[in-house]
């Protein structure tokens, strides 16, 4: 019992997703400055920005609208990225947990914080939270089409197996982007995550100069905190998702973690140059470039993968 | 129903305040209001208190950014109503100063407008280049910023010819960075799509509602100060005005990116101007402006600016009329912005490079019939009063 708890609140899991997505947040930031010719922010940067918010700011509720709501939907982002965070590190790490189904679990679990941002904001009763809202609904409805059809197609290549553990066994000979079908669906695995994430092109539902940061507006001191959480959560979990579909998994023991952070840091390093070398699209244009060129090309890999490549 | 998305008065999109209420049926924009009157400084009230030679720092702080295209328009008044020539020196410096004006303006536009569609990289890149022409002016005049070069019959201070060196190796940094930024900018679909097609103002929208500027060239209305009144150095060197058919917002960017480059090269001929004249006669000697009136007129960097002076033979001007570009181009937003979406609108908002401050005006009403003032500046004051006099007792009240 205590074994697992350690598993679920130390490591691999809370403390140890949380703490790393902060790391990676701050990473993000500093190559940000970088290709922008500034200094950037010092090394524990995110983590004075999560505690401030959590410990010093002040929480103010909207006078108008649904106060409980407001504050619930941060806590369940929290979980339901911390929850999916879990289940992706566990097998990760070489935990056998016995789950067979996970990758479906996790499918799902990977939605939750874009849904609660959805409920939040439409909880504030803020005109540009709620266009925000409205927004994030458009894009979760482009993307998720896409992600379905790319772990779709892992789960093929993977032989029909439904399970981290299998999928990562298969990649132990040669991981999966070393086929044609492969780095298409690696392609279209990060400009969704791009999308999940919320980043420049795919921001508009927070687009700071045209609805100031529509979902968040209403959100302050540690409700805002927690949000913060949840985006470091699913930077850090995200590419590590991406890893074990198709790079080869993103184990943590012996000389293998050198290649795990590496891969982890240079799914990072793309996600960071994409969102600083392109401006921000219109929700119709992302809903096209999902809709059309994505799935597109998710189900040309499909094929690809019928066929054998 | 349509519901009211608030662009101000205090929002990331426009440094300055001010309020558009866009009123939408889901994301598109059905209609635009707007209020203005944040703030207000009576400028040209106060002009009526300051010497001919005071006024010129007044009106540099009219705008921040366009810091010298009030002075100069000020300066071409003053000496029309007083028939004053200046030395050949004393233009090319003043359009170099004006041109030098251009450079920075349109570069800090072209950040701005670059973080407004989320492509911060380019916002950090070109204001990063915009450095060393503040930096020029730094070595020129002093300040980075408000240069205080003009006066009634030349400048204040002389561009030595050793000075000349330095100032063409920063041009030409500039013309290298502002090509980069042609050909990054030009070529990237994803800022095609977004700004092709956005914002379209036509020829005869810009007739219509009288705008100036790069907001007119970019819909081929080829209006320019600098070529239709020419005035200082502009008849002296070869130049022409860079147009666009498009009248979008794309069009617009490439104006301003190209009116970059042919204000380098308006400035390297004032430099070899320059080198011809005489160091120091940048000033014939002004005793006295005489009793009448005169208009003088420049081209800022958002187009014309427009000063009208009335002179009584006194070293006060008596009545002092100026009126910014941003006052008759903010007007095409009913245009360029009903019908498109809240992403669109933004950037077509900031698509005409708007200066709030500079546009600020305090309107009378006056009854048709009779004449009378209905409602005027002793009104407001007293309206503001009261209101600032009931915060107190809630403030108060709640306290308590």
């Amino acid at each position: 019992m205590g074994k697992e708890l350690f598993y679920y609140f130390v490591y691999p899991g809370f403390l140890f997703i949380a703490i790393t997505g902060g790391i990676l947040s701050w990473y993000d930031r500093k190559i940000t400055a970088w290709l922008q010719f500034r200094k950037g922010p010092p090394f524990l940067q995110p983590f004075y920005d999560f505690l401030k918010l959590l410990l010093v700011k002040e929480t103010i509720l909207p006078a108008k609208g649904s106060k409980m709501t407001f504050l619930l939907a941060p806590v369940l982002s929290v979980t339901g990225a911390m929850l999916a965070g879990i289940l992706i590190m566990v097998p990760a790490t070489g935990i056998d947990t016995g789950f067979t189904g996970d990758i479906i679990v996790i499918f799902y679990l990977l939605t939750i914080p874009s849904l609660t941002y959805i409920i939040g904001a439409l909880a504030s009763g803020n005109p540009l939270a709620a266009v925000g809202a409205s927004r994030e609904m458009k894009l979760i409805i482009s993307y998720e089409l896409t992600f379905l059809l790319a772990v779709a197609a892992v789960i093929m290549k993977a032989g029909l197996s439904i399970s981290m553990l299998d999928i990562i066994a298969l990649q132990q000979d040669g991981a999966f982007i070393g086929s044609i079908s492969g780095i298409l669906l690696f392609v279209v695995i990060i400009l969704t995550m791009q999308a999940k994430l919320g980043m420049v092109p795919f921001d508009m539902a927070e687009a700071e100069t045209e609805i100031t940061h529509g979902s968040f507006i209403e959100y302050s001191g540690s409700a805002y905190a927690l949000i913060k959480l949840t985006k470091y959560i699913m930077l850090f979990i995200l590419p590590v998702f991406l890893c074990i579909l198709l790079l080869g998994g993103f184990r943590l023991d012996g000389i293998h973690i050198l290649w795990s952070v590496l891969k982890v840091l240079g799914i990072v390093l793309l996600l960071t140059i994409i969102r600083n070398t392109n401006p921000r699209v219109k929700i119709a244009q992302a809903m096209r470039f999902f809709f059309i060129w994505m799935n597109l090309i998710a189900i040309i890999a499909i094929v690809l993968i019928l066929f054998g490549f | 129903m349509s519901k009211i998305i608030p662009i101000g008065p205090y929002h990331p999109l426009q440094e300055e305040p001010e309020l558009f209420k866009l009123y939408c049926e889901g994301e598109i924009v059905k209609d635009i209001k707007w209020e203005t009157g944040y703030n207000h400084r009576g400028i040209e009230k106060l002009s009526e208190s300051k010497t001919f030679d005071q006024v010129f720092f007044l009106v540099e702080r009219v705008c921040g950014i366009c810091s010298t295209s009030h002075p100069f328009a000020f300066a071409n008044c003053m000496e029309e109503i007083g028939e004053v020539e200046i030395p050949d020196r004393a233009k090319y410096i003043r359009s170099i100063i004006g041109e030098l004006e251009r450079i920075h303006s349109h570069m800090l536009w072209f950040g701005l407008a670059g973080h407004f569609i989320g492509y911060n990289t380019v916002f950090m890149w070109v204001w990063k280049y915009r450095e060393p022409v503040l930096d020029l002016f730094e070595m020129i005049t002093g300040n980075r910023n408000s240069y205080a070069m003009f006066k009634i019959g030349g400048v204040r201070r002389d561009i030595e010819n050793n000075k000349i060196g330095k100032i063409k190796e920063t041009l030409d940094l500039i013309r290298k960075k502002t090509d980069m930024l042609i050909g990054a900018v030009m070529d990237d679909p994803v800022i095609h799509a977004r700004t092709k097609g956005v914002g379209i103002l036509t020829k005869d929208d810009i007739i219509n509602y009288g705008a100036v500027g790069p907001t007119a060239r970019a819909s081929d209305v080829a209006i320019d100060v600098r070529h239709d009144n020419p005035y200082a150095a502009y008849p002296l060197v070869n130049w022409k005005i860079i147009t666009a058919k498009e009248g979008d917002v794309f069009a617009k960017v490439e104006v301003r990116l190209l009116e970059i480059l042919e204000s380098v090269s308006i400035i390297d001929q004032c430099l070899e101007g320059l080198k011809k004249e005489k160091e120091g006669e940048i000033e014939t000697k002004v005793k006295a402006i005489p009793e009448g009136i005169g208009t003088g007129r420049a081209e800022a960097p958002r187009g014309e600016v427009f000063h009208f002076v009335k002179t009584n033979g006194s070293n006060y001007p008596e009545r002092h009329k100026i009126r910014a570009p941003s006052y008759v181009n903010i007007a095409t937003f009913k245009k360029s912005c009903i019908g498109q979406t809240i992403s669109d609108a933004t950037i077509s908002l900031a698509a005409v490079d708007p200066c709030y401050c500079c546009t600020e005006r305090l309107a009378s009403v006056y009854d048709k019939d009779t004449g009378t003032k209905v409602f005027g500046g002793e009104e407001l004051i007293k309206n503001s009063q009261q209101k600032t006099r009931e915060i107190q007792k809630t403030i108060l009240r709640n306290e308590h």
